[in-house]
This record gives structure tokens, sequence and C-alpha cells, in this order.
């Protein structure tokens, strides 16, 4: 970046861009089965990203010769819509995309119980409608939630979130200037109960210290986000219960 | 899309062996659990090439080679030169490569022997720019597996920092915009020396640097790339299994002083 782009991303009392604290989440938004003909769904906005994730399955594996004799194949694809980024993106798969769909594959599997559905498929989709940074983090928390909207069992949830560096400090869940402008930055995934970590990626520039205090940033911020995931995944229920409720209310006062 | 792989009918019969192995405290091919497998580098293999290397880990083999040409440069970084990686898994290399475009696993590969070099800022890209938004010089890194016997990702990353640190080019200075190439012959601007240490875990117990055998039949690995001055840039894990923070800690303290060892002599060969 040239330097006269630059601009501070830090204040003098520490504080960011958008006004968050370093330890500060930027704002989310979660909504379970926001889809019809999907297994599957649910729908994410964690800070200016947007997200769906649909899931698929359990279904026959096709073509067969993909099928595992003692579990399903999981199939993962992310991918960014050409509207999502400031410059169009072409809608081809990019090796970028390739291969987070890999990574968030590997962070999303050890939560799936896939030793009940030998010979099927289950086929996990995430498509970024709007990037703002932090895509494959937002994209594992919306596609663990849709893989248990779907009803397939899992282990546990699993919840994504990035921290990093900027102007040398460490902080929590970069946005797109920390991230384009910033030092480093540390994408993690956490299956919260066991707490094991999923997904780990690093690039930029970290100490190990640095990196210590970034990876406890991250799995405690991953933590909160499980909260608001079954929260979100309860508040499905609770809309059902409410409409059963009112269809049993209108039929006593018929 | 990306899908679950299935593990050949070989590692399958394997798998007791090698997880009892590491379970006892031993491996396969008698290491300790951090100890690497010798390592040796070949620098000026391929003459056409700018530069090139090829690596032996253990029985892993790989060659890379660096071509530099001029280019346009990319409009974010109208001032830089463009640093390209890629990845080939030749047919010959193992029964499971398959010619063809390449898959996630090489492109997963390639996309983190490039984080290394790019976030180390092991070559200075601005010397590489011949006017800026018009020219600039692009370094193409391209690392061929020729044999395969796990940890390919530390022994591409050696080869294509090995093939950078051997490239030569003409040195040149800029008349109406074009490269004017003189006698004298530099190296490419090398600032850093990024070095990726790998670690997976089988059956609860970590070891480094895998072979076959043992990446076979991992729960999942962790790649960790460390600069000169011992900073972290750039890491990965792969794998089905997950890290609990403390394992990871571990093995980025482990990978830190291993990578600094593997440095200095792998420097101390090349130089």
């Amino acid at each position: 970046m040239d330097n006269h782009k630059q601009v501070r991303l830090l204040d003098e009392n520490g504080i960011r861009v958008d006004g968050r604290r370093f330890d500060e989440l930027r704002p989310l938004k979660i909504e379970v089965g926001t889809l019809d003909k999907a297994d599957g769904s649910a729908y994410v906005e964690h800070g200016r990203n947007k997200i769906l994730a649909g899931v698929y399955g359990p279904r026959e594996a096709h073509p067969k010769h993909i099928a595992l004799a003692d579990r399903a194949v999981i199939r993962c694809r992310y991918h960014m819509a050409p509207f999502s980024t400031d410059e169009r993106k072409s809608p081809a798969p990019s090796r970028r995309e390739l291969e987070l769909s890999k990574v968030i594959r590997e962070a999303l599997e050890p939560a799936v119980m896939s030793e009940y559905f030998p010979r099927s498929t289950i086929d996990i989709f995430i498509e970024v409608l709007q990037a703002d940074a932090g895509t494959r983090c937002a994209g594992i928390t919306a596609a663990a939630l849709a893989l248990a909207d779907a009803g397939i069992p899992m282990r546990e949830l699993v919840a994504g979130c990035a921290a990093g560096k900027v102007d040398g400090k460490v902080v929590l869940d970069l946005s797109d200037v920390e991230d384009k402008q910033g030092e480093a930055d540390l994408p993690v995934a956490l299956m919260p109960k066991s707490n094991v970590v999923s997904l780990l990626q690093m690039d930029g520039s970290l100490t190990e210290e640095e990196f210590k205090q970034a990876l406890d940033m991250s799995t405690d911020a991953c933590r909160r986000i499980y909260e608001m995931q079954r929260e979100a995944l309860r508040q499905k229920y609770h809309v059902v219960k409410d409409e059963a409720d009112k269809e049993e209310a209108t039929e006593v006062n018929a | 899309m990306s899908a679950t792989r299935q593990l050949s009918p070989v590692a399958r019969l394997e798998q007791k062996t090698v997880v009892d192995l590491i379970g006892k405290g031993k491996r396969v091919d008698d290491r300790g659990a951090l100890d690497y497998r010798p390592t040796t580098i070949t620098l000026g293999v391929v003459e056409k090439a700018n530069g090139s290397a090829q690596v032996y880990l253990g029985k892993t083999k790989v060659l890379a080679g660096v071509k530099i040409q001029p280019g346009t440069p990319f409009p974010d970084t109208p001032d830089e030169g463009i640093l390209t990686v890629n990845a080939e898994f030749v047919p010959l290399a193992s029964p499971t490569f398959e010619a063809g475009p390449p898959d996630e696993n090489s492109i997963e590969l390639a996309r983190v022997v490039d984080r290394g070099i790019r976030e180390s800022k092991a070559i200075d890209l601005k010397k590489l720019c011949i006017e800026p938004g018009k020219k600039v010089f692009m370094i193409f890194v391209d690392v061929y597996v020729l044999d395969h016997d796990g940890n390919l990702i530390d022994a591409a990353a050696m080869a294509a920092l090995g093939a950078l640190i051997n490239a030569k080019m003409h040195a040149f200075k800029v008349e109406k915009g074009e490269p004017v190439y003189l006698e004298e012959i530099m190296p490419v601007p090398m600032q850093n020396y990024p070095v990726s240490i790998t670690s997976v875990k089988v059956d609860g117990v970590t070891v480094l640097d895998p072979c076959l055998e043992e990446e076979q039949v991992m729960s999942c690995r962790l790649t960790v790339t460390t600069g000169k001055d011992d900073s972290l840039c750039a890491m990965q894990k792969g794998g089905l299994g997950f890290l609990s923070p403390d394992e990871i800690k571990q093995i980025v303290s482990t990978s830190i002083s291993k990578a600094r060892d593997l440095r200095a002599k792998m420097l101390s060969n090349v130089k």
C-alpha cells in the first residue's frame, strides 16, 4: 500500500477506526433456517460481511465412486459473489476460494458425525454476498449452524473468529481496512465445548508472544460467538413454538 | 468442491503399525519425535532457469525453478515486482498423483509457500520495479514435486527459498520505460529467509517432519513458517483433526527453534 493512503488504525486512546476497543467484536446477526429448499441453512452478518450457508444431505453420493464405505463424504464449496468485493470478482473459483473450501471443510469435518451416514454425501455451500474481512470465519460460523439446522448429528458447533495486529497492537476481529493495512491476520475456528482449534491460519508478522495473545483472544471470541449461535438455534424453535401456540389459541377461540 | 479423501488400502493396513509405534515413542524410520530427516539442498541444477534448487528431505525430492521476466504490475502495488508461486504434483512422484489441473492440495501447498515468502518480505519487491504502474519484473517460482515421501510443504518452501537465493538476473537501467540490461549479473534482492516447519498429530502425539506413512494416518498437521528474527510469518493447519491451544503454542515454540537451526544450516551450505 502507498504510504499516503495509509489511515491511522488506532487513535491515542487505542480506539480503532470503527470505534471498537482492541478486544471488541463487530456486531453479529445470526439467523437459522433462512432457506426453504436446503436441508439446513443459516445467514450471518458479521460486521459488513453478509454470508449465506446452505447444507444438503446426507444424500446419495453422486458420482457414486466418491462414496466412502465407512462414513459420509463431506463436500464444501466456499464462493464469493462477483459483487461482494470492491472490484468485481470473477465468478470462476479462484485459487484462494479453492484453498478456503479445503480449510473450511477441514474445520467443520471434525464436528460432524459422518460415520452415521456411510456411502452418502453432505454438501456444504457457503456464499459470500458481501465481503468485509473475516469471511472464512463467518462462513464457518454460518455453516456449522446450517449443519445443525439440517439435523445432522454433530459433536458440537464450530465458531470462527480472527485476531490480528494493527499499528503494532494485537486486536480482535479485523475489519476490511485493518486487514488490508494491518500487520497480521490469524483466522481461527474453535470447537468450544472441547476447547480445540479446527482451523488455524496466519499471515503477516507476529512474535511468539503476540501470537499467543492473538490465539487466546480469538478463541475467547469464538466462545462468545458460540453463545450467539446457540441462541440463534433456539430462536428458530421459539418462532416455531410461538406459531404453534398462536394456532392453538385460534382453535380455542373458534 | 473440496471433498473428504479416501485413505489408500495400504495406508489402512499400515495405520495400526504407525500409530502403535508413535504411541511407544518410536517412529517408522527410527527417528525421535522432534528429529528432522536428513536434508540436502543443491543449487543451480537447471541452467536455463534464473535460479533453481533441489531438496531432498529424507526420500522426499522437490525441485524448484525461478524464472524472471518483465510484466505489468498490479494496480494496488504499482511500484513493486510480482511474485507468483505455483506447485505441480508431477504424476511420477506418487501413485496418488494424477496429471491435470492443480488440485486443492497443490494449490494449498503453493499458497502456503507463497505466504511464507511474501509475508516475511523475503524479496525486496520495490527493487524489481522498472517503471511504476507500467512495468515491473515478475518472479515465477515453480515447485516441482518429484518424489513424495511426506512433508511436501517444508521441502517445497526450502526448495523455493534455495531457488530464489540461487537466482541471477542481469542488472538493468531504465530508458524510456524499458529495461536496458547491463553486463553485470545481480542476485534477486533478498532480505529475509523464511523456513517452514511442519508437525503432525498422530493419536494424540506430536511429531515433527512427517514421512508419508505418518502423514497418511495423521489427525492433523500444523505448518509454522518463521523469518530470520524468529517472527512468525505464516501458519496453516491441515487435516481433519484438531489441536488444543496449548498444543498449538507448544508446536509454535518448537517450530521456531527448529527453523532457526535449519535456516543456519541451510544458509551455511548455500553461501
